[in-house]
């Protein structure tokens, strides 16, 4: 089982992001992915930035470094910044928009199927291999049975099967949306946002008014306040088709999360039961934690 | 520009053929479409004398089978596409690729558009639909402000249809698993937000709470109206406040926009409301068709008329309406 760091979520500025992949870089990954891909106003780093970025990670780290990019592109210009992430010419990019299929379809160029394609079944799947999908990421809503499904679909189509990399651990990213939850919330318009999410390095968590935490706001992306982990479900991960492990950056502590899943990977015991929650895994509402309600 | 409405019955249909729709959209009776409520959508035979209507008066029926398929009901989808292109529909309206895909290499001649919820926001995604399975339509997202509608109409391989009037998803469609997160059951795989079977109502000393499988999403004091609660409308805490962090209980409604989306060359506008009352589908199509009419008749003279507005607002969620992301201030 590989493992993988999903990009970065949440807006940190350039300081943090360098910081965070110079610790990255020394921890067992397989697959290092970089970009933005939430908001194109945020732009600590541009995509020399991340190019230059990969450069540096590509000499200290044996990870395969990826370039994600955007998951709901709308304006013009934004779709000019997807055309020069395609043609980057290096590092393979993970598509996170149908146009981002479109564009690297028409340049011939393999890809990987980020969470935010809709690719819910073998037949899907299959139309996207014929554009070049190379990795799959299934949307964050798919239970294990539907993925495993999925790729027993595909094999009875005659195809070879792409790599599976699951979202394994992290606030799930739930929606998006044109409007911007960071600035309504700091009574802030869009378009004169004075980028505040960079004041939230793991977003706002949205409470129920009986506080119950249920969402976190990200910008335009509204995310689980939960984080999922699959990490007690592990052994069951392979068996669906799991050939990487995606873990989603957060604030702090993420050198742990990242020993933690290798700790398992490399024989030791998985947990019985981990905070957060796994119920999509198990094909009930996310939020659930499996131990808690006894499946 | 088209008027495209919904119904989620025969008297439904009845009622936008009546009132002057172009096109009427239905979906059939699973979760084959993003409408999959229990008592909603029609069954074979009235399927077949609701295209008897259409086709008496010159218009055109629709249908959506646009959900996401899922491994194990593949079948149902099919099914339903065939059953679409034996009925002889004037258009199918998809949103997973391996439908298209089956519908166009099984029934090239069937006229295929791209449903909202394929989640299609910009000239690329729409020219990789265009080319792989022919669409010659596409409905775009509501997350566009119009000065994004006219970029990706102006690029666009096909004619684009945009929602005029309804329940305002605030979210990209596609693009949303709130529902699933809370419930388990979301728009894409399963036709459905915020579940009818999830809801509970609990009236106590202070007044009224709705929930979402044991969520608390909105609270009313004893005088407050009530609104279904749709997850992303109720009333949440964040730093401390509470208030609608993501949407109010409102409605899209666009009648202002007619001359700017007519101008952009946007070929349909649809009335979004499959679930709502036949009376709902009767004033709406009635109110929309006043406003083109009156448009095309005299563009240099038209304005949105008070009796339209007041029409509309009083079937309107929480009795209020909004551009939503067609107007910058919005988003």
């Amino acid at each position: 089982m590989k493992l993988s760091l999903g990009p970065v979520l949440f807006y940190w500025n350039r300081e943090k992001l360098l910081d965070f992949y110079a610790e990255m870089a020394e921890q067992p990954l397989d697959v290092i992915y970089l970009g933005e891909t939430v908001c194109s106003k945020r732009r600590a780093l541009g995509l020399d930035d991340w190019l230059g970025l990969a450069r540096e990670l590509g000499e200290c780290s044996r990870a395969e470094l990826v370039l994600s990019g955007l998951a709901l592109v709308e304006a013009a210009s934004e779709l000019s910044s997807l055309k020069r992430l395609c043609d980057n010419g290096e590092l393979l990019v993970e598509a996170n928009d149908m146009g981002a299929v479109q564009l690297l379809r028409e340049r011939k160029l393999p890809f990987v199927a980020g969470p935010a394609l809709n690719l819910y079944n073998g037949h899907a799947l299959a139309e996207l291999i014929d554009c070049g999908l190379q990795r799959w990421v299934p949307p964050v809503e798919c239970s294990g049975e539907l993925i495993r499904n999925t790729l027993e679909q595909l094999d009875s189509l005659g195809l070879a099967r792409p790599e599976v990399e699951l979202f394994a651990y992290g606030h799930l990213p739930l929606a998006y949306s044109a409007r911007c939850f960071t600035a309504r919330a700091e009574n802030r318009p869009k378009d004169d946002c004075q980028i505040c999410c960079e004041n939230f390095p793991e977003g706002i968590v949205l409470h129920s008014q009986e506080g119950e935490a249920l969402f976190t706001l990200n910008g335009i992306q509204t995310m689980s306040a939960k984080v999922n982990n699959l990490l007690a479900d592990y052994a069951q991960l392979a068996t669906a088709g799991a050939d990487l492990l995606r873990l989603s950056p957060r604030a702090e502590g993420m050198a742990g999360v990242v020993a933690a899943f290798d700790a398992v990977r490399c024989g030791a015991l998985p947990p019985l039961a981990v905070e957060g929650c796994n119920g999509y895994w198990h094909g009930r509402p996310g939020m659930l934690r499996a131990d808690e309600v006894m499946l | 520009m088209q008027l495209v409405c919904p119904a989620g019955s025969l008297p439904a249909l009845k009622a936008a053929v009546r009132q002057g729709a172009d096109a009427v959209y239905v979906g059939f009776r699973d979760d084959t479409n993003a409408r999959h409520f229990s008592g909603l959508n029609l069954d074979d035979k009235q399927l077949e004398s609701g295209l008897q209507l259409i086709r008496q008066q010159g218009r055109q029926l629709y249908i959506a089978v646009n959900t996401y398929a899922q491994p194990d009901g593949w079948a149902r989808w099919q099914r339903a596409v065939d059953q679409a292109a034996a009925l002889g529909v004037d258009a199918l309206i998809a949103a997973d690729p391996g439908v298209l895909a089956y519908a166009s290499r099984r029934h090239p001649s069937l006229n295929l558009h791209l449903s909202v919820q394929g989640s299609a926001t910009n000239a690329a995604a729409l020219a990789l639909y265009q080319q792989r399975y022919g669409i010659r339509r596409a409905v775009l997202p509501r997350v566009l402000s119009l000065a994004q509608v006219r970029q990706v109409a102006e690029k666009s391989p096909v004619p684009i249809e945009v929602f005029a009037f309804g329940s305002l998803c605030i979210m990209a469609e596609g693009r949303c698993h709130l529902s699933s997160y809370l419930t388990g059951e979301s728009p894409n795989l399963c036709g459905v937000c915020s579940p009818a079977k999830a809801v509970r109502w609990q009236e106590d000393a202070d007044g009224l709470s709705s929930r979402l499988n044991g969520v608390l999403i909105d609270r009313y004091a004893k005088d407050e109206p009530a609104g279904y609660p749709t997850l992303c409308k109720g009333r949440f805490l964040v730093n401390g406040q509470r208030f609608h962090a993501l949407e109010e209980p409102t409605s899209l409604n666009t009648l202002d926009l007619i001359p700017q989306l007519t101008a952009m060359g946007v070929s349909a506008v649809k009335i979004e409301g499959r679930q709502r009352s036949p009376a709902y589908v009767e004033q709406v199509t009635r109110v929309w068709r006043a406003a083109l009419d009156a448009y095309a008749l005299a563009p240099q003279s038209f304005s949105v008329q008070p009796q339209w507005r007041s029409a509309l607002d009083s079937l309107s969620e929480g009795s209020q309406t909004t551009l939503g992301a067609y107007h910058r201030s919005w988003q």
